[in-house]
């Protein structure tokens, strides 16, 4: 195999991993703070980039503002639905909430195919320049800016959880619920604000993967590709959730390559994270940085 | 569940503590129902006869997920992909010659050897792990089915023979409804025996508390991974039923769609419930036709041609499975098989019900 060839694999891998990261980040974000495993995560990406492209082509706004006001709507969406659907389930046990995320799911997928059709539409170029030249190799703007949006989400999560006044409260919540709130911290509130954050930040990666492949359903995928990546890195870890995603994101371009050259199985590139799955959870379940759970009688 | 049995009604043994009908009126009534059922194909049309069919075969799947996940604890998303496995290995034995009655039980046993083999890692993973690792099993073995062509005859699918008893050949509705009902009759006297017996009640225990039936002397690997070939055994047949009904099997039914919504049929039935399977069954195959009415009824009108009512009727349908789902959970959690007997109770203490 040539090193160009190689290279530019593994730049593919990166960056849709980097993508992957980002959700799972937001994934491992709901999960930590609420204890829900949420099936819809997919979903966010696929409401948010459908919103943003109506806001595009129908009402013809200029990309900043349908993305601000996308944005807004999802901060309601998401507080909207942990309040209407999640919160009469706490304390139920992890099949109904589980089914109830998976419900979520197929109902908005199923309202978005009625609401704008089975087709993928393409959306409104926003950079003017189609590729640039980066170390040599031909790479789309679009591939440049969606990498740098990955890592500055990355870095916005490594703030808000270091320093802002919220992210601490989330954290405390995450540690022990009982303690942060004798400690003045407003659980339910920290659970709408979770939602409300892992719903955005999908949005920013449904987006940029609708700018870059057009949107369609296929965008509900990436919430069943979190998967991998989240075992991987430890459910419970939102470091190890971007580093899963590049691990996932890479081998799902490698395998893909392997198969083309010398298997021939097909499909690859959407199994092969599956059967690292399997794999994972049958050597290590806890991942890279998981916390074990130590159970007491 | 004991609650519900009226003032004065007390189990003095085991025997009849571990009966399957507690009394003599729920032994007719099931008996009475099944006879009214042999009726059916006096009665109905071919279309109402097919939907008897489906609600048959899905209750059989549903029962089997519901010993998985109702009674053992573990959960599931991928069912269908057995399901699908059943219907493929029925029709792969029929193409060597085996008759498809015996087919039919030859796919359930197939089916439950490939369960026990993806129930392995279910010995050591449970709650959501398991949750996560069955939904892997649902792409890899859906992958595995437009990719074996020996097997399931590719993305082309597969033909295959209708049911024939002592040369006669039950390929009708009318006809194949009774194949459909004996198997489901066989199927949830196998269920409801089961939970009384020795095994089945280990089962219930590693639900309640894995760790003391652990410390009671249940083996947990053993009893995981068994609850997971008995729910691959009940969806295999389930599938055979499918396919020789259908006479054609094909990759895309058995996607996760299908998978979920075999899991609500037990939410909206009843999880740990033997008849809540066939109620959630019942349910989840007539709202398609609920919707499918309603639309009907609106066809035409102003609302209709605004909202395109009749051309995205199939969407309606996903709607409604996700938010029958969701309104389940978060209003009946205990699903139809706990209202019937709330119903029940009630009319038994009618007028002095407190």
């Amino acid at each position: 195999m040539d090193t160009t060839l190689l290279f530019q694999l593994v730049l593919n891998g990166l960056i849709v991993g980097a993508l992957y990261g980002v959700v799972a980040m937001s994934f491992v974000l709901i999960y930590k703070a609420s204890q829900v495993v949420n099936f819809a995560q997919g979903e966010f990406l696929l409401v948010g980039a459908w919103v943003c492209w109506w806001m595009l082509t129908t009402w013809q706004l200029p990309f900043w503002a349908g993305f601000l006001v996308t944005l807004a709507f999802m901060t309601l969406f998401g507080i909207l639905l942990q309040i209407i659907v999640l919160r009469p389930l706490i304390g139920e046990p992890v099949i109904s909430v589980i089914m109830a995320t998976v419900g979520l799911s197929i109902f908005f997928q199923a309202l978005m195919k009625w609401m704008f059709g089975v087709f993928a539409q393409p959306f409104p170029p926003i950079f003017t320049a189609e590729r640039m030249r980066v170390m040599g190799l031909e790479v789309q703007t679009v591939y440049i800016a969606s990498l740098g949006v990955s890592v500055l989400i990355m870095l916005g999560f490594w703030w808000f959880f270091t320093y802002s006044k919220h992210g601490l409260a989330m954290r405390a919540t995450a540690f022990d619920q009982q303690v942060a709130q004798s400690l003045g911290v407003s659980v339910p509130k920290v659970f709408a604000m979770s939602w409300a954050i892992s719903a955005v930040v999908s949005t920013v990666a449904g987006v940029v993967v609708g700018v870059v492949n057009g949107v369609s359903s296929a965008l509900s995928f990436y919430g069943i590709k979190v998967f991998p990546a989240v075992i991987l890195g430890g459910l419970d870890s939102i470091v190890g959730a971007v580093l899963g995603g590049l691990i996932i994101g890479v081998l799902e371009n490698l395998a893909q390559y392997v198969d083309a050259q010398w298997l021939n199985w097909g499909n690859m590139y959407q199994i092969a994270p599956f059967y690292a799955l399997i794999l994972i959870l049958l050597i290590k379940p806890y991942g890279l940085f998981g916390t074990r759970n130590i159970e007491r009688v | 569940m004991t609650s519900m049995t009226p003032a004065g009604d007390f189990r003095s043994s085991y025997r009849a503590d571990t009966t399957i009908f507690p009394t003599r009126g729920s032994l007719f009534a099931v008996i009475a129902g099944v006879l009214l059922l042999c009726a059916a194909p006096l009665v109905f049309g071919r279309y109402e006869l097919g939907l008897l069919i489906t609600i048959g075969f899905s209750a059989i799947a549903a029962l089997g997920l519901n010993i998985l996940v109702g009674f053992t604890g573990q959960i599931s998303i991928g069912h269908a992909a057995f399901f699908g496995f059943g219907a493929f290995a029925s029709a792969l034995l029929v193409e060597y010659h085996v008759p498809v009655p015996l087919a039919i039980w030859g796919a359930g046993l197939m089916t439950a050897v490939v369960g026990l083999v993806f129930g392995a890692p279910a010995a050591r993973l449970k709650g959501l792990y398991l949750a996560i690792a069955t939904l892997a099993a649902q792409f890899i073995l859906e992958d595995f089915f437009a990719r074996a062509r020996w097997f399931s005859g590719g993305v082309a699918g597969r033909v295959t023979e209708p049911y024939e008893l002592f040369g006669l050949r039950l390929d009708r509705e009318e006809t194949y409804f009774y194949v459909v009902l004996a198997h489901v009759v066989v199927m949830f006297l196998a269920a409801a025996n089961l939970m009384r017996s020795r095994d089945g009640r280990a089962l219930i225990a590693v639900r309640d508390h894995y760790l003391s039936a652990e410390m009671m002397g249940i083996n947990l690997a053993y009893y995981r991974t068994l609850s997971f070939g008995i729910a691959s055994f009940f969806a295999g047949v389930a599938g055979a039923l499918y396919a020789h009904y259908l006479l054609f099997v094909s990759v895309e039914a058995f996607n996760i769609l299908y998978s979920i919504q075999f899991l609500a049929m037990i939410i909206i039935g009843g999880l740990g419930s033997v008849m809540g399977s066939m109620m959630g069954a019942a349910f989840m195959v007539l709202l398609p036709e609920v919707v499918q009415a309603g639309a009907d009824l609106l066809s035409g009108s102003a609302i209709d041609r605004a909202l395109r009512l009749g051309a995205s009727i199939s969407f309606l349908r996903e709607m409604a499975i996700g938010a029958a789902i969701i309104l389940f959970l978060i209003f009946e959690p205990d699903g139809l098989a706990h209202r019937w007997k709330m119903i029940k109770s009630y009319w038994k203490l009618y007028p002095f019900s407190h």
